[in-house]
């Protein structure tokens, strides 16, 4: 399952974001990431297979929480639902 | 192929009979348009952009646009989970747009993931489950009857108000009220 690398000059931080290629906030998380030069990886899961899919929703459930778009998970450990700005930047320390 | 001109057409013409508005930032309006599109030209119905659609026409019914969680989410929070939909106050800038709670019931999400779109799947009756608690309300003025949590705010067919609406409740008897 290939994850898409967007370079950034804040790249002290592992930052996975899933999302779908369709969803509107999931484009403002994009574009909030790269505007803020954050250096990320992102999987559009409306693009890969089926069993790569349930892959990452069993990634998720073991972390606690719920599939939905856009899922962040920073430094594999904070995971953030939804395009949630306060919480980025504070997972980011910005 | 539908244009997005269509899609957006359509979205205009159902917001505008329900009383909603579209959202009103033009280039978050238009990714939803696009993204509508893009799953209407893979699936062959345009299912929510923002959920994770099977392609499967049964598993994914109650995430076609305008989907069955619009009406209570709009009521909640001014907006639909996309925020394609939004009400009044979100338009007047009195509510803000945000990210809000997924309504859809996991048992849904998680059918519709993992596995590929069988195409013999049964047609399901559809039944609605206790996972909402929809009821029946009927226009007093033209008759038009939904099954919804609250009363829409105006008739989509002849556009009464929302005073207008009556709830019908079945028991033993049919009674009106
Ligand atoms: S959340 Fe909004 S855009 Fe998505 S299907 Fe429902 S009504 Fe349409």
């Amino acid at each position: 399952m290939d994850r898409v690398k967007v370079k950034g000059a804040i790249d002290k931080h592992q930052v996975l974001l899933y999302a779908l290629s369709t969803c509107g906030w999931c484009k403002m998380t994009k574009a909030y990431l790269r505007d803020s030069d954050i250096a990320y990886e992102y999987i559009d899961v409306d693009k890969i297979t089926p069993d790569e899919r349930e892959t990452i929703h069993q990634d998720i459930k073991k972390r606690g929480s719920r599939l939905a778009f856009p899922t962040i998970i920073i430094d594999d450990k904070t995971i953030i639902t939804g395009f949630k700005k306060d919480e980025i930047k504070k997972a980011l320390g910005l | 192929m539908t244009s997005l001109e269509n899609i957006k057409r359509r979205a205009e013409n159902n917001a505008k009979k329900h009383g909603y508005f579209l959202n009103p930032d033009p280039d978050f309006l238009q990714n939803l348009i696009v993204g509508l599109k893009e799953n209407e030209d893979r699936y062959g119905f345009a299912s929510c952009p923002c959920r994770l659609g099977s392609g499967n026409f049964e598993w994914d019914r109650d995430i076609i646009c305008p989907c069955d969680y619009r009406d209570p989410d709009v009521e909640e929070f001014g907006q639909c989970f996309c925020a394609l939909y939004v009400s009044k106050d979100v338009v007047e800038g009195k509510r803000p747009m945000q990210p809000i709670p997924e309504r859809r019931p996991q048992e849904k999400v998680d059918r519709a993931i993992g596995k590929a779109p069988e195409k013999t799947v049964k047609s399901e009756a559809v039944s609605e489950t206790s996972d909402t608690n929809r009821k029946l309300f009927y226009c007093k003025v033209c008759g038009y009857v939904t099954f919804r949590e609250e009363p829409p705010h105006k008739c989509p067919i002849c556009q009464a108000k929302q005073e207008m609406f009556g709830e019908i409740v079945l028991g033993t008897d049919i009674q009106v009220r």
